[in-house]
């Protein structure tokens, strides 16, 4: 398999990203483009298979979102930890992951949302980590709560903490959400169920993990990121 | 192994993340021809795009200690964003083709309502090698020109370039299947 670092990034498996025009999606009706997406013609180039590279010493880590409001943020204390992998399972270290979430009240830190729900003047929600030589990456939170959203009739957000990650190339930018085991809104919810593979949809669902809980402290969740792989895929290679 | 994690939107509220001088791609200390690169982002019912997040990244000049090759930047009211940074020079083409590309920067929008980001790229107008890079030379000359900045003269002392994204209907930018 060719894995240089100016191999082409493949192409993103059937069903494993949710389309750009979602029908439950409401907000995507006006903002997806109707012409298709254009390919590069000639594939990838220094544009896509190359990145910023983003250092702890230039932005900072900040890897306890309750810190900032002295440890006095509200709500449920947890631990998520987990690892930044590419499509072929090798760890992809000094990814910078960017975190942001609603409070434990379900509401966010933010002037637009007017949801009725409490601010927390211990909790910001923003935060940033790197994942090491191994791809491992942990912070510290509390569980944010669910809140509306108007999409439709009662429609309401499940638990979810947002992710930015940074990799390598930029052809492996991604922005996702991590969800949380059990979550009776999962089966609700236009923007987690957008994504057709059942399986891709399973993988953004954090799992409760007693290896990362720590006693007498705070719950552990686990929520492993993937990022494109490089070259050909061995379905690929095995082309005549 | 599992496919690459699925994308999910940025919401309305990514703010949380902002820094507003990222923006300023020569934030670092980078020295070069710096240009303003303006434009507006509305959807297909011309409305503009408020609560969107635009990322720039350029390939050129190459990274060094005062340069990432990054910015990002927030769509105001107006859906208006505004970046500072170096003008590009020609980059690469694919490995192992012989071709330059033409002076660009990778553009990517985040925004409620878009499950996946959207890329595109900022061509600048007069570059002599526009005519030949592989990617404007595939589109028509009308879609060809959604991804071409235009200058705008000195705005704010600086240069300014302006291209406007339109995410759907007439006049749709050419977005990139990356
Ligand atoms: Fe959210």
């Amino acid at each position: 398999m060719n894995q240089a670092s100016d191999a082409p990034f493949r192409p993103y498996a059937p069903g494993s990203q949710p389309p750009l025009d979602a029908a439950d999606y409401g907000s995507t009706q006006k903002r997806h483009p109707i012409s298709a997406l254009v390919r590069l013609p000639g594939g990838h180039t220094a544009t896509e298979l190359t990145a910023p590279r983003f250092s702890p010493a230039r932005y900072p880590a900040f890897a306890d979102l309750t810190a900032p409001g002295g440890g006095k943020a509200l709500g449920e204390r947890i631990i998520v930890a987990g690892r930044v992998l590419d499509e072929d399972g090798r760890a992809v270290p000094g990814v910078m992951i960017e975190l942001w979430q609603a409070n434990a009240a379900g509401r966010y830190d933010h002037t637009r949302d007017q949801h009725d729900a409490p601010c927390d003047p211990h909790f910001h929600g923003a935060g940033r980590v790197f994942s090491d030589e191994d791809g491992r990456y942990r912070f510290i939170t509390i569980k944010p709560g669910a809140y509306p959203w108007r999409n439709h009739h009662n429609a309401w957000r499940p638990n979810h903490i947002h992710y930015s990650l940074f990799g390598s190339g930029f052809a492996q930018r991604l922005v996702t959400q991590m969800y949380f085991p059990g979550d009776p809104l999962l089966a609700f919810d236009p923007i987690f169920n957008a994504t057709p593979d059942t399986a891709a949809r399973a993988r953004l669902v954090a799992g409760f993990d007693l290896d990362v809980t720590q006693p007498e402290w705070a719950l552990g969740y686990r929520f492993d990121v993937v990022l494109r792989g490089r070259g050909a895929t061995p379905f690929e290679e095995g082309r005549p | 192994m599992p496919a690459a994690t699925a994308s999910q939107t940025i919401g309305p509220y990514w703010h949380l993340l902002e820094d507003p001088s990222w923006a300023d791609l020569t934030r670092l200390g980078a020295v070069g021809e710096r240009i303003a690169l303006i434009g507006n982002i509305t959807d297909g019912d011309g409305v503009p795009v408020s609560d969107a997040c635009v990322e720039l990244w350029q390939a050129s000049p190459p990274a060094s200690a005062d340069w990432d090759g990054f910015g990002r930047a927030a769509t105001d009211v107006e859906g208006n964003f505004r970046f500072v940074t170096l003008k590009p020079g020609p980059v690469p083409g694919p490995p192992g083709a012989n071709a330059l590309q033409a002076p660009h920067g990778a553009i990517t929008l985040f925004a409620r309502g878009l499950m996946i980001h959207l890329q595109t790229r900022v061509y600048f107008e007069g570059e002599a090698l526009n005519k030949q890079d592989p990617l404007l030379a595939s589109l028509e000359p009308a879609r060809q020109a959604t991804l071409v900045a235009r200058p705008e003269g000195e705005r704010d002392g600086l240069p300014s370039w302006r291209l406007d994204i339109r995410l759907q209907g007439v006049g749709e930018t050419v977005f990139l299947d990356i």
